[in-house]
């Protein structure tokens, strides 16, 4: 039984014996006191039925009045002490009642007890959400949108409670709890049979170290993601083996590295790991030579190491850190500073400290003295993103994005990462072709990105159709539902057999049961391919143009036509 | 010396030996079972009822259940007293009698399974 209940017996002990005393007495009193008739005359007091009766009603202020016969005055002597000893009772009950739902404790209690009832009884695939900050807001919007279930765990009451405010289609269960304590976790469902992952992606990196380990030990079968700032964090979770850490200043280094190095194998990445269907953005070509970086700290150092290689020679200014250029005075948001940096000749300039008004200072101070320079632009606050889209730059970070869309992609598509790791070999006229497609895939949108699994449980019909022996070639299968001779919005990316990768499959790819896609297309259309897998009927409308009704009696008065035809 | 351990055990003594008290005497005669004995049976073994509220050990859990099953028996006592004697108009025969008691009886084994509880626990109690 839940601990509420006994809560309230508890605190309910005193008040009920208190009732059940004084129900006692006054009971007991009127069976004592002698009644009188019509004439005067004493008679038999009231029996114990009767005076039941009458407290019953009187001490509820029901008050049916003297029943069953007038009362003598002894009897209401004795009734006036009943009436006043009932009311005390009674109130003395509703207080303490009333005290206990106004009691935090209580209400933390009911509340997370909701929580525990509402985690379990989800039946589908779930992901938890430790920490809703910026990050989480953006992930748990995501989830929402592609229609995965998830659970939140959040320190802060008041970001729980403007939760429920926020606008998701689904109701979400949201807990607020310390993500570390292994106890959260567990009401939060990791041990839950549905649970398909855990992202830890809070702001205190040493929260995201706590959950990771929590989650390696309590139910090391899934996955973890844990967002982490410094390097040595980061080698701490990978020591217990957290299956993805995350660091946005490492990652956006290496993306800033990639741009310079191979502008269109980075386009790819970034269509594909995009959260999907939102705008496309536009195509970055940070130029190569010299750079200017105003800011040199965690995020400074990733860049600066990552764009080592490129062969950029760099200009840093940052008045705090110990290997900057000290010669250069100031922090770059003076145009003084920056002409001493060689704003002139600089072909590109980072702005990169940790505070978002002076970023934008320093890049619309470059700008004004380098309209053509290539700013690339740090944004710290997701909540400063109209001004960051008010000056346009031409490259942005933002963590929270960063960290968001990579943990959606790798979660929700586990075929993403050896797609991107196959992208290693290739060229770049072989990615310029496929980001074409990609980009006219779902007008001006980023594509989705799906898998889907011939198997018994995931694609029904076409597993059944498959191992059937029926043979259908991809082409055949990506056709709209709705009417086959469209094809479908869709790229197949990658299809996994036994372990053997085919890149970029053709339309004459021969399918077979147990085989893994990676297909990029609109939300719409993975919906419908869904269903065409999914439906033996509209799997048979797509391959072969059949609109049976497909039940029993239909097929066999069908298959007699049939036979009797031939 | 704990007051709450004697409160208690006051009570629970107390519901067995009133329930007791009703029980004893040849089981249809009338005039040897007391309906105050009853109803004095019946307000301590709600009282001892509620005082074993809220106690989340499975000793707890077991005094609360016994003590229910006493109330159950004692309630219905109570209500087929009342329906012989107001409702039906019967009065107190002999037959009415013997059921009233043979509840009250089964409540009284409740109460004695209470107090043996409440021997074993204290047996088992170190300080």
């Amino acid at each position: 039984m839940n601990s509420a209940f006994f809560l309230v017996l508890r605190r309910m002990r005193a008040p009920i014996i208190v009732l059940i005393v004084i129900y006692a007495i006054s009971v007991l009193g009127l069976t004592l006191v002698p009644g009188v008739d019509a004439d005067g005359k004493a008679t038999a007091p009231l029996s114990f039925f009767h005076a039941f009766y009458f407290i019953s009603y009187t001490a509820t202020t029901i008050g049916f009045g003297e029943i069953p016969a007038a009362f003598s005055d002894a009897q209401r002597l004795w009734v006036i002490v009943c009436i006043y000893l009932t009311v005390i009772g009674w109130s003395y009950s509703v207080v303490t009642l009333i005290a206990l739902l106004q009691d935090k404790g209580f209400q933390n209690t009911l509340t997370t007890n909701r929580f525990i009832r509402r985690v379990r009884q989800i039946r589908e695939p779930f992901y938890i959400v430790c920490g809703c900050g910026e990050t989480g807001s953006l992930i748990c919007k995501t989830f929402d949108r592609i229609g995965h279930a998830f659970v939140v765990v959040e320190k802060d009451e008041l970001r729980v409670e403007e939760l429920d405010l926020l606008d998701f289609k689904t109701d979400t269960p949201a807990l607020a709890g310390d993500a570390r304590l292994p106890e959260t976790l567990n009401i939060a469902g990791l041990r839950h049979k549905h649970c398909r992952g855990v992202l830890a992606v809070t702001n205190d990196e040493q929260i995201n170290l706590a959950v990771a380990i929590g989650v390696r030990l309590l139910n090391p079968d899934i996955p973890v993601i844990a967002r982490a700032r410094s390097d040595n964090v980061a080698a701490n979770m990978a020591s217990f083996g957290t299956d993805h850490i995350i660091n946005p200043f490492q990652r956006f280094a290496e993306h800033l590295a990639l741009a310079i190095a191979a502008p269109e194998r980075f386009r790819l990445i970034e269509l594909i790991t995009g959260l999907p269907e939102s705008p496309i953005p536009e195509p970055h070509r940070p130029p190569r030579g010299h750079w200017i970086m105003c800011g040199f700290g965690r995020f400074g150092h990733a860049v600066a190491r990552h764009l080592e290689p490129t062969g950029i020679t760099l200009t840093i200014i940052d008045p705090t850190a110990a290997d900057a250029d000290h010669a250069i005075p100031g922090d770059g948001t003076e145009a003084r500073t920056l002409r001493a940096a060689g704003i002139e000749t600089a072909a590109g300039i980072i702005a990169g400290t940790d505070n978002d008004v002076n970023n934008l200072s320093i890049a619309v101070t470059a700008k004004e003295l380098r309209p053509d320079l290539f700013v690339v632009l740090r944004q710290n606050h997701h909540a400063n993103g109209l001004l960051f889209e008010a000056f346009d730059a031409d490259f942005a970070m933002v963590p929270s994005h960063i960290v968001a869309q990579e943990s959606i992609a790798l979660l929700t598509t586990p075929l993403l990462a050896e797609f991107l790791k196959q992208l290693n070999g290739t060229n770049e006229d072989w990615c310029t072709r496929l980001v074409q497609r990609l980009q006219t895939l779902c007008d001006g949108l980023t594509p989705a990105i799906s898998s889907l699994h011939f198997t018994a449980r995931d694609t029904p019909a076409a597993h059944r159709a498959l191992i059937m022996g029926q043979r259908f070639k991809l082409g055949e299968l990506l056709r709209d539902g709705t009417d086959r001779t469209l094809p479908l919005a869709a790229i197949v990316l990658l299809v996994k057999r036994n372990g053997e990768i085919h890149l970029l499959p053709d339309d004459d790819f021969l399918l077979d049961a147990g085989d893994r896609l990676l297909i990029a297309s609109s939300l719409d259309a993975r919906r419908n391919l869904e269903f065409t897998v999914d439906n033996a009927n509209e799997l048979d409308y797509v391959l072969n143009g059949r609109t049976d009704s497909g039940s029993w009696l239909w097929q066999k008065i069908a298959g007699k036509a049939a036979v009797k035809g031939e | 010396m704990n007051l709450e351990k004697v409160i208690f055990g006051f009570f629970i003594v107390l519901a067995a030996t009133l329930n007791f008290g009703f029980f004893i005497g040849d089981i249809d005669r009338p005039e040897l079972h007391h309906v105050y004995e009853l109803a004095a049976a019946l307000v301590v073994s709600l009282i001892a009822t509620a005082l074993k509220f809220g106690d989340r050990t499975q000793i707890g859990a077991i005094h609360l259940s016994t003590s229910l099953v006493a109330d159950l028996q004692l309630i219905a006592a109570a209500i087929t007293w009342a329906v012989a004697v107001h409702v039906t108009g019967e009065g107190m025969t002999a037959s009415v009698t013997s059921s009233v008691v043979s509840l009250s009886g089964g409540a009284l084994f409740a109460n004695i399974v209470s107090v043996i509880i409440l021997i074993a626990e204290t047996v088992m109690m170190r300080r």
